[in-house]
């Protein structure tokens, strides 16, 4: 049984085998699933994530119900013009920003690892592997590495931002999404957990701090940049980037800023930009 | 590593926050199935975060639902006041002081036309997990996460002993098992935790035994799995 990223690339090394199928035996040593159950339910979780990842990217809404609202449909508009990031990166964040829509208006997400966060992992696995026209299969491995990665940061540290700020949420989505996705590129075991490493240092110490208390402003956008975080995040390690601070030292890192970190800072909306001069227009 | 990766991977929700909304309206939904009856109004008492907040996040719609049976992956939560309303149960709303106790608490109070009343106080702890601490002024235990069995009995010897023998003779394992009372020999409240799902006959031969008021199982299947 392993308890952090150190051990679960031992044991992958000592058993031969890929890294989601560490995860995968150990998750039935904990619930006596069959390794069919557990792709099942992987795979209805991943069909709620594709819904609300789509489900306000193509179709304008006809009531504004969030500060949000029609953020997806704008990106995906934007991503067919000359975009400076290119049509992909601009639909990836189109994606994100519909699932924060969904979440924001009482729709049916699935929280990966925080409600706050749930736009990142569906984001940037749905968009690379419709990309680069992915098997269910592969991409089924790759949410397991990130779930197998995510759990290790909350048995060690957290992804709640009332306890670590949105490092702790947003990075953590983006570290999980960063694993997979060098999964889904073919990436090496090594290469995933740094990749994870990467996503945490690029944004490490980032606050949570939600305009009028509500899940939308500025969620929605470290959704989208969330995405984009995991995704150069895993282009760095499948270059061959290694992070010089080892994965569970860097997650530690973060869980240490997080508990320093000021309680204005920490889901209060009492710092950052929900302390701002306009931001009482909208409580 | 003790934690599922359905448990970082989930819940499946509606949202926006699993602990002001997911949350909620499991616990209200927990608290309704150990009332275990109907009611005609329904008063939340609002502590900490959820007193400052339930609006924001939709705690109100998220505790309405709830006792309505929704669960907290159901798209018709954004419903609720409406279904309340076809259904004639009205709902209040009070922030309140529980004292110390978590940030996100509520006490649930179910009052019956009859003047009839049951309360209910739990947490919503985050990422949809939930704790119910006390009912009826009888102190628990209760985080529904294995089935669970709420069994209202007297005090009487014998009892326990009976409501074991049958779980036995089911081949049900009981994980935990908290028992509080009133006053010695009078009403008695039992939570019983499983390993085992809970057949529904198991209630019935609960309900059969000496000295038990009522028994209600609740076998989860809480989307995972």
């Amino acid at each position: 049984m392993y308890h952090n990223i150190k051990e679960l690339l031992q044991a992958a090394e000592d058993r031969k085998e890929p890294l989601w199928r560490v995860i995968l035996t150990q998750e039935q040593e904990l619930t006596q699933k069959t390794e069919e159950e557990i792709f099942a339910e992987l795979s209805r979780r991943y069909q709620i994530m594709k819904e609300s990842a789509e489900r306000y990217m193509k179709k304008e809404k006809q009531s504004k119900e969030s500060l949000i609202d029609g953020l997806a449909y704008q990106q995906y508009q934007y991503s067919k013009q000359d975009t400076l990031c290119g049509e992909r990166l601009n639909k990836i964040m189109s994606m994100a920003f519909s699932c924060s829509e969904v979440n924001a208006t009482m729709g049916k997400i699935c929280a990966a690892p925080t409600a706050g966060s749930c736009g990142i992992l569906p984001a940037t696995l749905i968009g690379i592997s419709q990309e680069y026209g992915l098997t269910l299969q592969t991409t089924l491995e790759g949410l397991l590495i990130a779930s197998g990665i995510g759990a290790i940061i909350t048995r060690n540290a957290t992804v709640s931002g009332a306890e670590g700020g949105c490092q702790a949420e947003c990075g953590s989505a983006a570290a999980m999404a960063a694993a997979a996705l060098v999964h889904m590129r073919s990436g090496s075991n090594e290469a995933m957990v740094h990749a994870a490493a990467f996503a945490f240092i690029h944004i490490m110490g980032l606050i949570c701090d939600p305009v009028a208390g509500m899940v939308q402003v500025p969620c929605a956008f470290r959704n989208a940049s969330g995405a984009i975080n995991a995704l150069l995040s895993a282009d760095l390690a499948l270059s061959g980037a290694r992070s010089l601070i080892p994965p569970d030292e860097v997650i530690e890192a973060m869980y240490q800023v997080g508990k320093g970190m000021p309680k204005e800072f920490k889901e209060t909306s009492l710092g950052g930009i929900a302390a701002a001069g306009s931001a009482t227009h909208y409580t | 590593m003790e934690l599922s990766i359905f448990d970082v991977l989930g819940p499946v929700m509606i949202g926006p926050s699993s602990s002001h909304t997911a949350g909620a309206a499991k616990l209200a939904r927990m608290a309704s199935f150990i009332v275990g009856e109907e009611f005609d109004e329904v008063t939340f008492f609002l502590h900490g975060s959820f007193a400052k907040t339930y609006h924001g996040h939709r705690t109100d719609y998220a505790l309405a639902a709830g006792v309505l049976g929704l669960r907290e992956d159901d798209e018709a939560l954004r419903n609720s006041f409406s279904i309340a309303k076809e259904k004639g149960i009205n709902f209040y709303y009070r922030e309140a002081d529980l004292g110390n106790v978590h940030e996100n608490s509520v006490k649930i109070e179910f009052l019956k036309k009859d003047g009839t009343k049951q309360t209910v106080i739990g947490s919503s702890l985050g990422g949809g997990l939930i704790k119910i601490f006390e009912v009826n002024g009888f102190s628990t235990d209760i985080t529904f996460s294995s089935p669970t069995i709420v069994i209202y009995h007297w005090d009487k010897k014998g009892v326990i002993r009976d409501i074991s023998e049958v779980l036995a003779r089911y081949e049900i394992n009981i994980a935990t098992m908290k028992v509080s009372r009133s006053t010695k020999g009078g009403a008695a409240f039992c939570i019983i935790e499983t390993d085992e799902a809970i057949p529904s006959m198991v209630d019935t031969e609960l309900g059969k035994l000496d000295h038990i008021i009522r028994a209600k199982s609740l076998t989860l299947n809480e989307g995972s799995y």
